[in-house]
């Protein structure tokens, strides 16, 4: 399952997308995702928001994500 | 323009193509934003900007958005269009606009097109400074 960052999630983790590998356990849902990143990642606790996209549209927390899903992490957006 | 609208992130805004952009025989009213880069923020002096996007969505979002905008306001023709890469002071950085019959459709469009922009779609914004450099918004 890859993941994509941008904004400062990129500067967070680092790089620009990375990989639940095949041995670990990927998160089912958009929560677990979100604590697992919190957990590894404690900046992304400290963010004003911090939304999943699947497929390039706004998830819900209860949403499931399967391996094929695009997913990305959107943090606070600020365009304009 | 495809069909009634015209949605898209670009490397360089053209403000001199929109008017013809939401001309329409129906309109009788044409608004238009744009927003630019300024030169200070909270008293400190912004060298540029860096926007960067999840196009695929931003462009999704943007669409939607357009599409909620014509509904509500019965428009005519609708523009979204944004700009990544570095932005230097004045350069314009997004451009709305809407036509409609009258006058208050398309103000009221306008100020929907760039207040929803702001909040939904997945753009980021860093600001350069002499110093330092921040993502806008990140943090509370």
């Amino acid at each position: 399952m890859e993941v994509l960052l941008f904004g400062i999630a990129k500067d967070i983790v680092g790089k620009g997308s990375f990989r639940f590998s095949a041995d670990e356990q990927a998160p089912a849902s958009v929560s677990e995702l979100k604590d697992r990143l919190k957990g590894s990642f404690p900046e992304f606790g400290k963010l004003t928001s911090l939304a999943v996209a699947v497929n390039s549209a706004y998830a819900e927390d209860g949403d499931r994500l399967n391996e094929s899903d695009e997913i990305a992490i959107i943090p606070p957006v600020s365009g304009g | 323009m495809k069909g009634n609208m015209s949605i898209e992130i670009v490397d360089v805004i053209d403000t001199s193509r929109v008017f013809a952009e939401l001309s329409d025989p129906r309109s009788g009213g044409i608004c238009v934003f744009v927003g630019a880069v300024r030169e200070f923020t909270e008293n400190e002096e912004v060298l540029s900007l860096e926007f960067e996007t999840y196009k695929v969505m931003a462009l999704k979002e943007m669409k939607k958005i357009a599409l909620e905008a014509i509904e509500k306001w019965k428009l005519n023709k609708v523009v979204i269009r944004h700009a990544v890469g570095v932005k230097n002071v004045e350069e314009p950085v997004v451009i709305v606009g809407a036509s409609s019959a009258h006058r208050d459709a398309c103000f009221n469009a306008c100020r929907y097109l760039i207040d929803t922009l702001k909040e939904r779609v997945p753009i980021w914004k860093k600001e350069m400074f002499t110093n330092k450099s921040v993502w806008v918004s990140a943090h509370p």
